[in-house]
């Protein structure tokens, strides 16, 4: 059984109130840092965690924050990324809506540690009901003298608001994110500047992932090299994953880095295998926007080696044979599962989202939706499968935000590794048309 | 242009909670609380944002009505038609696909007599929304009914469920602003 350093506490009764919170040792880690660590010495410590950005970049946490500029007389922001929309990815919402506690300490100390004396949790709009939980929770701070003027008596001020999105997945992009808290549709920015550098109301800036804040407690209190010893390699410390799709027990995880994938689907103790006794087709393992991975590909490497939850063997073999670990959104899929009807719908997803700044984006992917449409709807041509890879590289690389490839990787994915599927919903297209019609190499199930 | 119908006013509570929000942005930032207003506007004004509740918005943050039409036509969340009693938005996104969101849909329809996309159902009670991943995908297929999630709605029970608590719902639940929920209001398609 691995460590929880997030979640261990999670189904306490009352973990959602200060009382409980604190008890369980909640808010150690604000009066750790104010009262003996000095700000660099609290960045310090998140550096030597080795903690990666948890929202799917994998950037290492303590380096962006040492990137932030700090002019004179500027005040800087610590903005909270709590837009989760990435299709696979339920973790945050999770863990604010019963640890709001654990997000505040974060915000706070981390906070503290980047000199911010005004810091924002951009929550997607959807989630309103955890904004009220997480104001709640806010409100039982500053009357605890966690947050307001002079926090416990150290001359540090802070102030904490929890801000709603609108509905809309790009605001997860950083700099959408930024132009929307400022009341603006979500269009994001050029970079550079950069939002260390430039970022809410042009100044200095670091967005982070909900899960990424929360780990700081932690790595404050026990220290970040104590939380670098747990994980492989540059894989360091816990990961929430959120297991979905054809599970017998899909849910949040919190999980060693390093466990190997074949225990985390199919022990008891994580996702106990695939529901009503099937087999495994494939796997997307960070999120919809991570190529998808056949099972032979998902448990082993091209080399035959077991597939490890970490960043490094999860992209082993580049994108020929692997994936990302992303943001940790684990979609399974039984072998009743239309692969093609499983990428027309996530390029729907994109198409829906692109804010339409930039053309490849824009066009591209409505382009993609209407071929894997036909596809899948019986009316397509065999040069259609490679149109798809055709406008998947055109758009990759050729827009402002990373939404371009969020949207290409997938279909690129698809069609590398399933072709004969593709192929199928061409030769065959009156019976793939069919609902519920799979293509299996042993014959079609309806 | 002058219209002979009465302009909409924020209610006292909200205006309090407006102003609240307001103060958590920088002065001369007064736009940040565009999001936020808004949601409050669509929960006073009937489930959806006219032009001129977006106008009031307008007012009430001191930018220009096309600043707000702009951002309101962007995001999702916010309906620029009449909708019905209870805006029903059905996730379809892959993981909801995966757990049975299309069958989902179609029961839905079945029952409330209303379309995806369409006007509300006959009796003004139900408006079905298919929206993109609402981040709950562990427990597919699931709906979204103004601020409440209805989870794991694979089983016609579960489905009949939700339905007959909206139907019995008189009030929205009350925000933490109001003393009651408004009544739900009717549509006009």
């Amino acid at each position: 059984m691995g460590r929880k350093l997030l979640t261990e506490h999670i189904n306490v009764e009352g973990i959602d109130t200060l009382e409980v919170y604190r008890k369980h040792g909640g808010y150690r880690s604000v009066e750790k840092a104010l009262k003996t660590m000095t700000p660099d010495e609290v960045v310090e410590e998140v550096k030597k965690s080795g903690l990666r950005g948890r929202g799917g970049a994998g950037f290492p946490t303590g380096m962006k924050w040492s990137f932030l500029a700090k002019p004179e007389g500027v005040p800087r922001y610590l903005v909270c990324n709590a837009d989760e929309s990435e299709p696979g990815t339920f973790k945050d919402r999770q863990l604010m809506s019963k640890l709001p506690h654990l997000l505040i300490e974060g915000m706070i100390t981390g906070s503290y540690a980047l000199g911010a004396n005004t810091s924002y949790i951009y929550i997607r709009g959807e989630l309103l009901y955890v904004l009220r939980i997480l104001e709640k929770a806010i409100a039982e701070a500053y009357a605890a003298g966690f947050l307001g003027k002079n926090i416990l008596g150290s001359g540090y001020d802070l102030d904490l608001f929890v801000h709603p999105g609108g509905g809309a997945y790009i605001c997860g992009e950083e700099t959408a994110l930024l132009e929307s808290l400022e009341g603006k549709r979500g269009n994001p920015r050029n970079k550079p500047p950069f939002p260390a550098v430039q970022g809410l109301y042009a100044r200095p800036t670091v967005v982070n992932n909900v899960e990424s804040i929360a780990a700081v407690p932690v790595i404050v209190n026990e220290g970040g090299d104590e939380y670098a010893k747990i994980g492989v390699g540059r894989s360091t410390g816990t990961k929430l994953i959120s297991a979905c799709g054809h599970l017998n027990k899909p849910g949040i995880y919190e999980i060693e880095l390093g466990l190997p994938v074949e225990e985390f689907i199919y022990s008891d103790e994580y996702c106990g295998g695939i529901w009503k006794g099937r087999e495994l087709k494939a796997v997307v393992a960070g999120g919809s926007s991570v190529p998808i991975l056949p099972k032979e590909l998902i448990l082993k490497t091209a080399a035959g080696e077991n597939r490890l939850m970490t960043y490094e063997s999860l992209s082993d073999g580049g994108f020929v044979t692997g994936t990302m670990l992303g943001s940790g959104g684990f979609i399974a899929m039984d072998e009743t599962t239309c692969i093609v009807r499983n990428t027309w719908n996530f390029s729907r997803f994109y198409h829906h989202e692109s804010c339409g700044q930039c053309s490849p984006c824009r066009e591209g992917t409505g382009w993609m939706e209407k071929v894997l449409h036909r596809l899948e709807h019986g009316h397509g041509h065999m040069e259609d499968i490679d149109l798809l890879v055709s406008v998947a590289k055109q758009i990759e690389g050729n827009t402002i935000c990373p939404l371009g490839e969020a949207a290409a990787w997938p279909v690129a994915a698809a069609v590398r590794h399933f072709r004969h599927e593709f192929e199928w919903h061409v030769t065959h297209a009156k019976e793939a048309a069919q609902p519920g019609a799979v293509y299996r190499a042993n014959g079609v199930l309806v | 242009m002058e219209s002979t119908a009465t302009k909409p006013q924020f209610s006292e509570a909200a205006q309090a909670e407006i102003a609240r929000i307001c103060k958590q942005y920088p002065e001369e930032r007064r736009k940040s609380a565009m999001l936020p207003v808004l949601h409050i506007a669509q929960a006073e004004f009937g489930g959806w944002v006219s032009p001129e509740v977006q106008d009031l918005v307008a007012e009430v943050l001191g930018v220009k009505p096309i600043e707000v039409y702009e951002v309101s036509s962007f995001y999702t969340m916010f309906n620029l038609k009449p909708v019905g009693k209870h805006v029903l938005e059905i996730c379809r996104t892959g993981p909801c696909m995966l757990r049975g969101s299309d069958e989902l849909t179609a029961q839905l329809e079945r029952i409330t007599g209303a379309k995806v996309g369409g006007p509300a159902s006959e009796d003004g009670l139900f408006t079905l929304k298919e929206v993109e991943c609402l981040a709950a995908c562990g427990f597919a297929p699931i709906v979204q009914v103004r601020e409440q999630y209805y989870e794991q709605l694979d089983t016609p029970e579960a489905v009949d469920a939700m339905l007959s608590e909206l139907r019995n719902q008189v009030h929205r639940p009350a925000l933490p602003w109001e003393e009651t929920g408004l009544p739900n209001a009717v549509a006009n398609n």
